[in-house]
């Protein structure tokens, strides 16, 4: 984008290159065998991008959405899962111990978190409480000086190797009587109660967390008691745009491999590129992602410079993982059966991105959200 | 309906919720097909729906055969695959073999006891399937077969195989048609294809190297094969077109199940006018699309040319079970993409639906094909 500052561009291109080293050749086989790229990883804080957001007192990088976003995209060209998992580490888990936490909990987890020495998750949705989250029941309960959680959490990326997990609890009855621990794997009482097998996003593992009467000091504890629902706010919009930078890699990843493929591939005498339908197919799916990746950094640059919207955080949300699922499928119909077996990347795109329409809000949440937000007078009638 | 086509599909119903049903997500992840389900399914009768009594058929109509596709395909569409591709290697030789050719293969693949498979595409020659390269060379009491053969549907577990293969120049004219059966001196089976979806249905590559095939395994005339190719394909893609529909189907009942039971917000989803209008035009897409994929049938059982409408109702049928399908994850939330839950599967199924028996882009090839002969004579 014209607006990319020189570090920006600088970023863009250094992530664009560790993508194709280090992440693109073991995307296939990693998806077949539903693993984790862990050596990509380190590599990450190598390269000082799990801490994008952070602050550099604590090792981070200090940056903002539209780095993470840059991010985000480069590694989703390479693969979706392993970008995913970066995510859950870096926005979900870094970012909010960075905004909300206190000086000592930062000094504590930030710098083995951004050197990539540990590994965070966030675990918010229950099994009983997805789109509806704030509805959530696992309980803490103040016992002296610490607190017992008992509960179950699930749909936890990262969950089950994390090393600090960012957990949001429930402390009273009242709707907003929510309240943030860290806490650190080998807890008493905390344990991983199942892995999840998905359709796609396999390269990023999901887990179900159990919490039997594990016990936290009061020091776990991010801010009061109730601060939860006002943390949770802070960075809904940056959570919002950096899944929409995913989708954005995923579109954008399809358009290349479709024109590659048009000028190599030959029916009927010549080269499908010759033909008007795939022209077609090329020239929409390219369009909509200029017209997205537009939008995207727009909201970026626009959230970098003082002016978070909760409704473009939404509509990227909504709209770019929704395009790239079409694209994703459209892109397996340009490649026919090549593109239906695993030999191309495509259908992996395709079912990764799936879950970006689910997770972190799915689609139809993201439309009540909008809706709410455009017609709030019109709803007090 | 019918009576005897509603009982035909509620006894498959029945059957395939206690045999099918309950290995899906396994061997859906372990790539296994059972040989069993298939011969299972050939005992109840639903493996030789179409052909005459004479050859072990049925000798039921088409429009049956598509309410029993449409029925398996809910339980598994990989299965319904095999069936649909089986019938069509039934097809083919009823309408193409001579009196031996049937008497000699037709009996088995009727009764499920054995399968049939179709070969034409190759890596080059997909949807331009008249540039095939794989070559039948003359040779003393027969034809000498090279080349390999790709995305063949039941290859490895099917025992009876349609190839085409050329025999003359160049173009449609220089094809022809043979049977070569599993375990033929130089035939072989090459690499399986790691697929997204149709997972236990295997796909994989025919390799011939100096296979010998005698001539009385020819179909028809030299030249003549891709007259045996195109003839079934029509009937075939109604085929696919009805397991679109039922795979839309099963994936529209789940979504209206899931969406019932399932409160958020202190209420049912179903209960959300954006939910309520997702499966309003799921439902009105699998309704419509059944009815073109049955009236392409009654085409066929009344003998006229249901060319045009054949790749309508495979082109919609199957984009509806892709829709549908996609939907269906979407309302399902979390759990919709979690195996745990049958219509991630659905989903992966559906996508090769919309590349089969001619890509739905051919299929629009044709359409506009008889659309220009009906206004441009």
């Amino acid at each position: 984008m014209w607006f990319f500052t020189p570090e920006e561009r600088e970023l863009q291109k250094t992530c664009r290159d560790f993508a194709r080293a280090e992440i693109a050749p073991m995307a296939e086989k990693l998806d077949t065998e539903e693993k984790f790229n862990l050596k990509a990883f380190r590599g990450m804080g190598d390269l000082g991008v799990l801490g994008i957001t952070a602050d550099p007192e604590y090792g981070g990088a200090g940056l903002g959405a539209t780095a993470a976003t840059i991010v985000m995209e480069e590694f989703g060209k390479a693969d979706p899962g392993t970008t995913l998992s970066y995510l859950a580490h870096s926005i979900l888990c870094v970012n909010n111990i960075d905004k909300n936490a206190s000086a000592e909990q930062k000094a504590k987890y930030l710098p083995k978190l951004i050197s990539g020495e540990h590994i965070g998750c966030m675990a918010m949705s229950e099994p009983g409480y997805g789109s509806d989250a704030v509805g959530m029941q696992t309980k803490a309960v103040k016992t002296g000086s610490d607190y017992v959680i008992n509960g179950a959490k699930m749909w936890i990326t990262n969950g089950n190797m994390a090393d600090v997990s960012y957990v949001y609890t429930r402390t009273g009855a009242g709707k907003k009587d929510l309240t943030t621990f860290i806490v650190e794997k080998g807890a008493a009482g905390f344990s991983v109660s199942k892995e999840i097998h998905k359709m796609g996003m396999r390269t990023s593992p999901t887990a179900e967390l159990a919490f039997q009467n594990c016990k936290v000091p009061e020091s776990a504890r991010v801010g009061q008691e109730g601060d939860s629902t006002v943390h949770m706010m802070k960075n809904l919009e940056i959570e919002r745009i950096t899944i929409a930078g995913i989708s954005l890699g995923v579109a954008q990843a399809c358009v290349d491999q479709c024109i590659k493929y048009a000028g190599e591939r030959k029916q009927f005498g010549k080269n499908l590129a010759n033909f008007q339908m795939i022209q077609k197919m090329i020239a929409e799916m390219a369009t909509e992602t200029e017209a997205m990746r537009r939008l995207l950094y727009t909201v970026c640059y626009e959230y970098d410079h003082g002016h978070k919207s909760n409704t473009l955080a939404s509509m990227v949300k909504l709209q770019l993982p929704k395009m790239a699922t079409k694209i994703a499928l459209d892109a397996i119909q340009l490649h026919g059966g090549y593109g239906y077996s695993r030999e191309f990347p495509v259908e992996r795109l395709m079912r990764d991105n799936k879950l970006n329409e689910i997770g972190a809000g799915t689609n139809e949440v993201m439309i009540m959200i909008i809706a709410k937000n455009l017609l709030k007078d019109a709803l007090k009638e | 309906m019918t009576n005897l086509r509603a009982e035909l599909c509620q006894s498959l119903a029945k059957w395939c919720q206690t045999h099918i049903e309950p290995h899906m997500e396994h061997d859906d992840e372990a790539g296994k097909f059972r040989m069993e389900i298939f011969q299972g399914l050939g005992e109840q009768g639903y493996t030789g729906i179409t052909v005459s009594e004479e050859f072990g058929g049925a000798g039921l109509s088409y429009a049956d055969y598509v309410a029993v596709l449409e029925e398996m395909a809910k339980y598994s569409v990989a299965y319904a695959v095999t069936v649909s591709v089986s019938n069509m290697v039934q097809t083919i030789l009823l309408n193409y073999g001579n009196e031996a050719q049937k008497q000699k293969y037709l009996p088995a693949l009727t009764a499920g006891t054995e399968i049939g498979a179709f070969a034409l595409s190759e890596s080059h020659s997909g949807s331009d399937a008249a540039s095939l390269k794989t070559t039948a060379k003359k040779v003393a009491g027969g034809y000498s077969l090279n080349g390999t053969k790709m995305w063949i549907t039941s290859a490895g577990i099917a025992k009876t195989y349609i190839v085409m293969a050329r025999t003359g120049g160049e173009g449609a004219k220089g094809v022809s048609a043979f049977i070569v059966r599993d375990g033929d001196k130089g035939f072989s089976y090459g690499k399986a294809e790691k697929k997204m979806g149709w997972k236990t249905s295997p796909t994989r590559e025919l390799v011939f190297e100096n296979c010998f095939v005698p001539e009385e395994n020819r179909l028809l005339a030299e030249g003549e094969g891709f007259k045996v190719a195109m003839g079934g394909l029509d009937r075939g893609r109604v085929a696919i077109g009805a397991i679109g529909v039922g795979c839309a189907q099963r994936a529209l009942d789940e979504a209206i199940k899931y969406s019932l039971g399932r409160v958020q917000f202190s209420q049912p989803i179903f209960d959300f006018q954006g939910l309520q209008f997702m499966m309003a035009d799921m439902a009105l897409e699998v309704e419509a699309s059944r009815l073109l994929v049955q009236r392409a049938a009654e085409l066929i059982d009344g003998n006229q040319s249901p060319s045009k409408l054949a790749s309508m109702a495979k082109l919609k049928a199957t984009d509806t079970a892709m829709y549908v399908t996609t939907e269906a994850v979407q309302i399902h939330g979390g759990v919709g993409y979690t195996s745990e839950y049958p219509v991630e599967r659905f989903m992966r199924d559906a996508k090769v639906l919309q590349i089969v028996e001619g890509t739905n882009q051919i299929q629009r090839v044709v359409i506009a094909r008889h659309l220009k002969k009906e206004y441009a004579p």
